[in-house]
């Protein structure tokens, strides 16, 4: 900073905190109404905790919320953690094999292959919902991990992050490589990946958020309930019409649905930040 | 398109590799894409019984449904106002937090991790704050004099969806305005200083113009982000309603499609949708082709 | 042993550019030979045709008995030391040498005892556990002469290896890599655009110029009958004075001669040649049939034991520069005069630049 006036720093300060607040306002209603029965969260407002954590999490977690017909926590917690697993690795492998591919080789449709895998930028669930939808259904993947995973893990932006590091990679290695022995998969696996470690992991934060975090995808493929994701599953809690929401519990499930990606974000930072910074050049 | 200097020698080794991703892309990306578009010129009953191709008749019926063309109009007022709001309070969040450099990470950290949270809980969480009757900020606003009801009122209901999308939104924005404005060389910000610039005018004559290409690229970014992953939010929450007043184009599609069952209506949607993110992405390749010549 | 031989070697590039004309060497058993030459002059394409990391589009290499145009370079029984040391970043000192031994199923004990003697030979037997970026400059070279060293090859090739170092470490391993490849024995090709390392290190020296072979010679022989104009400019330092003869009475002259003659036979074109340290300013010591120019100094460099004074030959177009031991102080406009012995005359065909060697003892 070039001045040094305290009344600046103030206002700076202050207006950081004040954002911060507002950030984190959200998340402690949510945090206060979970600790509290549901008729307390009914009566309407309150600011401080309760004394129903462990009352309302142990249901959440083990019986669900049975009104709106949503299996207990746990099992969606287990989807999601295996969703948001299987398609970050599923990403990262099959993007760093054809970025090896299109990289390290000269091949006929070289050229087709890199572009057919740009299209998939341009195509998001969003804009296809229906005819997925109607493949992953003739292939009987409905209602399966394999369905929740598989046609997510095509990545066009996860394979130019690839092809983009290893075009960094000095050529001389390469042959070096050559000279001591080493075929292409060699190569792959004892420099290539073990040299991209950094860029792997920063991208398997972003993935894995991006994995936890899906919702029309999990809504279009389960309608098996013990296939449902957390961050999919919460919508069955507030979707009853004839009674009221039991708010204590959708709260302790949105708490639940936000720890493991925002511990995720906080505990590796410095490379979520990269990851996030590398994806998008 | 480039390849290394040093390649090698396989006839086979390239395809295996690329295989799996070749197969998917095409399995659920390309022929899904392609269903939609041949879809979009068919008609089918409501029970799948009998189709008959329609030519342009359901694309004809989008332009002329009052419905889908309010929706079209709710997709931009929504995403204009996420964009808006989450970098207008993304920059202002980054220039405080550049300008106490030592506590800058600290901020940072308190601020991102907003973007974990999925849309869908997002908006689960602010449909709770702006409950009518049991809500915190309905409480307060009444206190104001203002009846919050986002299930009466479209105006509520819109802004109930834009403060849950530009709420994650904004840790997203403040790192990259963060980024951008740590990367302003300090020497600039010290030569304004002593052509007596105060604060304001540095930004706007210096941090700001030096700023645009992140600005620009953010805008295509919230834009994206907005038409497309924030379905979440609208299907958790409003469904839409009241009145269609909430019902973005995504919701729309998928609506037509399952519970409509309207098909080729939905696919039609489908190609619009498909046009739009084309011409995104192409704004933002050519964006980033003009920013690896500088 | 190993002899490396290439016979009749071109490279085109797809693009047609020919980098590689034609060039056949024999290269001996344990000899050491250095490809020197401007850059782009085809050497490390060469260099890198004998390890096999470019193709070759006409011509035979064999190495030993064996025909290696199509083998992979890892077949071919070479080690290569490469410009930035291509070291694996994420593997220790000790892994970087293994890694190729390894790929070859060599047996464990077989591989430490490798490792163990080359890091022994280099003194880098304490750095073994270190990651190459916590090694400086020096240190990294020498671990990329080891991962050569340990596969005990048939050959070396080394392409640049000392022109990341600072001068003085320059020095010093350019001495190390000598007494390594002598104490060794083993067929060494380097390639190097330093005309001076080329001349410290080399057996023999191969001077390319634009993908053809302008001269192939011990040190001695390049610097004392450069075969062509190319070679003369490119071997010694400071270069060679290269002065185009004149025409004078329908015959070939040199401009400022004032004692000598040019040989008969030469047309108008040709060049001149002769190194400033193989000149004298003054008439002192020389005999009847010292040849002697007449120049106006220009300017003089001094650079601590020796000067060099520059000058304009007298009565036409040249600039010459004379060695003199010592500190001189001249005004620029001296008129003085630099003497040399016949033999030390070297003339080169204009068209061709080549050598022209003097019909007999015509003076």
């Amino acid at each position: 900073m070039v001045e040094n006036r305290p009344l600046t720093n103030i206002v700076t300060h202050g207006v950081l905190i004040l954002g911060a607040a507002v950030f984190v306002l959200p998340i402690w209603i949510a945090f206060v109404a979970s600790t509290h029965t549901g008729r307390e969260v009914n009566r309407g407002l309150t600011l401080w905790p309760g004394d129903q954590f462990i009352a309302n999490y142990t249901t959440a977690l083990t019986e669900g919320v049975a009104t709106a017909g949503a299996p207990p926590l746990a099992l969606m917690l287990f989807n999601s953690t295996v969703m948001a697993l299987a398609i970050a690795v599923g990403k990262i492998t099959i993007s760093l094999l054809s970025a090896f591919a299109i990289v390290y080789f000269r091949f006929p449709f070289r050229v087709l292959a890199f572009w057919t895998i740009f299209v998939t930028l341009m195509l998001p669930v969003e804009v296809r919902i229906l005819p997925t939808f109607e493949v992953v259904a003739g292939l009987g993947l409905l209602n399966s991990y394999a369905g929740l995973s598989i046609p997510l893990i095509a990545s066009a932006t996860a394979t130019f992050l690839f092809r983009q590091f290893f075009m960094t990679v000095p050529d001389e290695l390469t042959e070096a490589a050559r000279i001591d022995g080493a075929g292409p998969l060699r190569f792959f696996r004892d420099i290539l990946v073990p040299l991209s470690r950094t860029n792997l992991a920063a991208l398997f934060v972003i993935l894995f958020i991006y994995g936890w975090n899906q919702y029309l995808w999990p809504l279009l493929v389960t309608t098996d309930e013990s296939y449902y994701t957390i961050v999919m599953g919460i919508q069955r809690m507030l979707a009853t019409s004839d009674q009221l929401p039991e708010w204590h519990l959708i709260m302790a499930t949105a708490i639940l649905a936000m720890i493991p990606p925002v511990l995720v974000i906080v505990l590796m930072q410095r490379l979520f930040v990269r990851g996030l910074v590398e994806v998008e050049k | 398109m480039r390849t290394k200097r040093v390649v090698f020698r396989s006839l086979w080794l390239p395809y295996l590799l690329i295989a799996p991703q070749i197969a998917i892309t095409a399995i659920f990306f390309l022929w899904p894409a392609g269903q939609a578009i041949y879809q979009s010129f068919l008609r089918q009953d409501a029970f799948g019984l009998r189709t008959e191709f329609v030519g342009l008749e359901n694309f004809a019926r989008l332009v002329n449904d009052p419905l889908y063309l309010k929706s079209f109009t709710t997709t931009l007022v929504f995403s204009a106002l996420v964009a808006g709001i989450s970098m207008g309070v993304a920059l202002l969040l980054a220039v405080m937090a550049d300008r106490v450099l030592r506590s800058a990470l600290f901020y940072r950290t308190l601020l991102i991790w907003p973007y974990a949270v999925a849309p869908a809980v997002a908006g689960v969480l602010w449909f709770f704050l702006f409950n009518p009757t049991i809500g915190i900020a309905a409480y307060f606003l009444a206190r104001l004099g203002y009846e919050w009801n986002h299930y009466a009122s479209g105006t509520d209901a819109m802004a109930l969806i834009v403060i849950a999308a530009a709420w994650r939104q904004v840790s997203y924005n403040f790192l990259f305005f963060l980024a951008g404005l740590q990367a302003i060389p300090g020497s600039l910000t010290e030569a304004a200083a002593m052509d007596a610039a105060g604060p304001f005018k540095r930004f706007w004559t210096i941090q700001l113009p030096l700023l645009s290409p992140t600005v620009f690229f953010l805008l295509v970014v919230n834009l994206v982000y907005a038409f497309f992953d924030t379905f979440g939010i609208v299907h958790a929450t409003t469904r839409g309603g009241p009145g269609n007043d909430t019902a973005i184009l995504v919701f729309e599609v998928w609506r037509d499609a399952f519970e409509g069952l309207d098909l080729g209506f939905s696919a039609a949607q489908s190609v619009v949708l498909m046009a739009i993110v084309i011409a995104l992405t192409a704004i933002q390749f050519r964006y980033i082709e003009r920013r690896v010549e500088y | 042993m190993t002899a490396i031989t290439l016979r009749n070697v071109s490279k085109t590039y797809p693009g047609g550019v020919e980098a590689i004309k034609g060039v056949s060497l024999d290269i001996g058993d344990g000899e050491f030979l250095v490809l020197v030459g401007p850059s782009g002059c085809g050497k490390s394409t060469l260099l890198r045709m004998i390890a096999g990391l470019e193709t070759i589009t006409a011509g035979e290499i064999s190495i030993g008995e064996r025909v290696v145009n199509n083998l992979e370079p890892a077949e071919r029984d070479i080690a290569m030391v490469f410009q930035n040391y291509a070291l694996y970043p994420h593997m220790s000192v000790r892994q970087n040498l293994e890694y190729g031994l390894k790929n070859r199923r060599m047996a464990r004990d077989e591989i430490a005892r490798r490792v163990e003697k080359a890091a022994g030979i280099l003194g880098i037997a304490e750095l073994l556990a270190r990651k190459p970026r916590q090694l400086s400059g020096g240190q990294r070279q020498r671990v990329a002469m080891g991962r050569a060293i340990v596969r005990e090859p048939a050959a070396f090739l080394f392409d640049e290896p000392l022109s990341n170092l600072d001068a003085k470490l320059r020095v010093q391993m350019r001495a190390e890599i000598r007494h390594l490849q002598r104490s060794l024995g083993t067929t060494s090709v380097y390639v190097t655009h330093d005309q001076l390392e080329a001349m410290t290190l080399a057996d023999r020296i191969v001077v390319l110029n634009g993908g053809v072979v302008e001269q192939v010679g011990t040190p001695m022989e390049v610097y004392e009958r450069p075969a062509s104009l190319f070679v003369a400019s490119f071997i010694g330092s400071p270069a060679m004075n290269l002065v185009p003869l004149q025409q004078a009475r329908e015959r070939a002259a040199i401009a400022g001669l004032v004692n000598g003659s040019v040989p008969s036979g030469l047309s108008t074109d040709a060049v001149l040649g002769v190194r400033p340290e193989d000149m004298t300013v003054g008439e002192n010591g020389a005999g009847a049939d010292a040849v002697r120019f007449a120049f106006t100094v220009t300017a003089v460099e001094a650079v601590g034991a020796e000067s060099y004074v520059h000058g304009n030959l007298q009565g036409g177009a040249g600039d010459i520069a004379v060695r003199m031991p010592g500190y001189h102080r001249l005004e620029p406009g001296t008129v003085l005069s630099a003497v040399t012995a016949p033999e030390k005359l070297h003339f080169f065909a204009g068209a061709s630049g080549q050598r022209v060697d003097r019909a007999g003892a015509a003076q």
